[in-house]
């Protein structure tokens, strides 16, 4: 373990360089962009909007007593989702979707010796590969977790609406009242962590592969694993430490 | 030039190369060969940086190469073209973008510069029309040629070629190790090439270390290497039935 932990740093202490040429690491930078950020728009919308939806309806289905305001539901949903549910499950299910596709894309590279091609040709392959993937991923995920709250809140409004279980009026009071600015500020932080997260230990897991083709599946699926388990004890910690 | 002295190299208490001395001339195609398992691949890599050697050093043309860090390395690499086995071609980028990688990274020639550079490259390797085609979509003797375009598009001082003959049919091989070698020539660089082909060894062999067990066993050219009374040698060259008809012949 200390020495997985060990080889980690090392790998990051090659990746936080300076980029060889500013120009080929924008390049590299867009495509990232592209690949870990707008692909994963649409899934990060249809979860956000179905979630949304469902702890709006269960909220609305649990508050019995009278004495409980109907505005509950949207400030239930509001907090859920800007505390735990886009920051949290938004970014394991990033780990999943964007994690697999670095460990797999640099794993292939290894195994197919272009990694041994970058490094013989005088580039830092880490500097290279895995710093556009965690820049990227730490510019690109708060944007996607400010997205997922404003989709969920909407998606509960919406289940609200068709359903008939809180007026729109009261779902509105409600994600209005009580707000405190600073959740919005721990959202980003811990988005900003785990996507430090995914991708440096999905690159990590590729980067250091050793074998073949099956060790790169086995790599892929580690990223994944890893990576939840890793965003979910720093989930734990953070909390503890922002808001407690 | 580049010297090797004094090298060894072992894994894991395994020697694998044992007190290597031999010297790869400029403007020569060098061969090693040698069967599977002798050393060659860790000799190359020891020679591109790769791998580090337990005991002697590395010089290109009097520079110190496998003594010294990482950093100051990049400075030799730059002026190495590597050729692999796989050909190693970026699968993400096109034939023209690979060609253009090292010329993106190292210099700060115009996009039109690089343009021409790489369309020079490719035609010297009787490559044309190809630039917007990625590596999944060409033979895997147009990927060996792609490949040494890569490889020589930075105007390289060393070229390195790592069995460039696995996987090609006879006539495409004999194609790329002509190429090679003219490009060897033309350029006045140091080749290095790793190959258990005989084919390869008779046509471009200008000079050939055999290793054997670790050792380097025999030095000559592709005629000497016809006539040597090495038994470990003569068994290698003579180890298929097509060698042992034509020796009998």
């Amino acid at each position: 373990m200390l020495k997985l932990l060990g080889e980690y740093l090392i790998l990051m202490f090659e990746t936080f360089k300076r980029p060889d040429k500013y120009s080929v690491f924008r390049r590299q930078l867009m495509i990232e962009f592209i690949g870990l950020g707008v692909d994963s728009i649409g899934i990060v919308a249809i979860i956000s909007v179905f979630s949304g939806a469902i702890v709006a309806i269960q909220t609305a289905y649990n508050i019995d007593s009278p004495l409980i305001p109907l505005t509950m539901v949207g400030f239930t949903t509001r907090q859920m989702m800007i505390l735990e549910f886009s920051p949290t499950i938004i970014s394991l299910i990033l780990a999943g979707k964007a994690g697999s596709r670095i460990a797999s894309e640099i794993g292939t590279m290894r195994v197919t010796q272009q990694i041994d091609a970058l490094r013989v040709m005088g580039v830092n392959p880490a500097n290279y590969l895995i710093l556009p993937k965690i820049t990227a991923s730490m510019l690109f995920n708060p944007l996607l977790i400010i997205f997922s709250i404003g989709l969920g809140i909407s998606g509960g409004w919406f289940a609200c609406v068709i359903t008939n279980l809180v007026t729109s009026a009261d779902y509105i009071e409600g994600i209005q009242g009580w707000f405190e600015p600073f959740t919005i500020t721990y959202a980003i932080i811990k988005t900003l962590v785990f996507a430090l997260i995914i991708s440096s230990v999905s690159g990590f897991l590729g980067y250091t592969l050793e074998g073949g083709s099956v060790e790169v599946g086995k790599a892929s699926t580690k990223a994944v694993v890893y990576s939840s388990i890793i965003i979910i004890f720093f989930d734990l910690i953070l909390t503890q430490m922002l808001l407690v | 030039m580049i010297e090797v002295k004094n090298m060894s190299k072992s894994f894991n208490n395994k020697l694998v190369l044992n007190n290597i001395n031999t010297v790869f001339e400029k403007g020569k195609t060098n061969l090693i060969i040698g069967q599977s398992g002798s050393g060659k691949t860790v000799l190359m890599k020891c020679c591109i940086g790769l791998e580090l050697p337990d005991k002697g050093v590395i010089n290109f043309d009097n520079r110190p190469f496998s003594t010294i860090s990482e950093k100051k390395k990049t400075d030799i690499r730059k002026e190495m073209g590597v050729l692999f086995q796989g050909g190693a071609l970026f699968d993400s980028f096109n034939v023209e973008q690979n060609v253009m990688f090292p010329l993106n990274m190292f210099t700060n020639k115009t996009p039109e510069e690089k343009l021409e550079r790489v369309n020079f490259c490719l035609k010297r390797v009787n490559l044309e029309n190809v630039n917007k085609l990625f590596p999944s979509e060409i033979s895997g003797g147009m990927m060996k040629r792609v490949a040494i375009a890569r490889a020589i598009s930075n105007s390289p001082s060393y070229l390195f070629c790592d069995e460039r003959n696995s996987g090609l049919d006879p006539k495409t091989a004999e194609v790329i190790d002509a190429l090679i070698s003219e490009i060897t020539e033309e350029y006045d660089i140091t080749t290095v090439v790793n190959t258990h082909d005989m084919n390869s060894v008779l046509q471009i062999g200008q000079k050939i270390s055999f290793l054997y067990q670790g050792q380097l066993w025999w030095e000559g050219d592709k005629t000497s290497i016809l006539e040597t009374d090495n038994p470990e040698l003569q068994d290698f060259v003579f180890s298929t039935e097509l060698t042992r008809r034509l020796k009998k012949k």
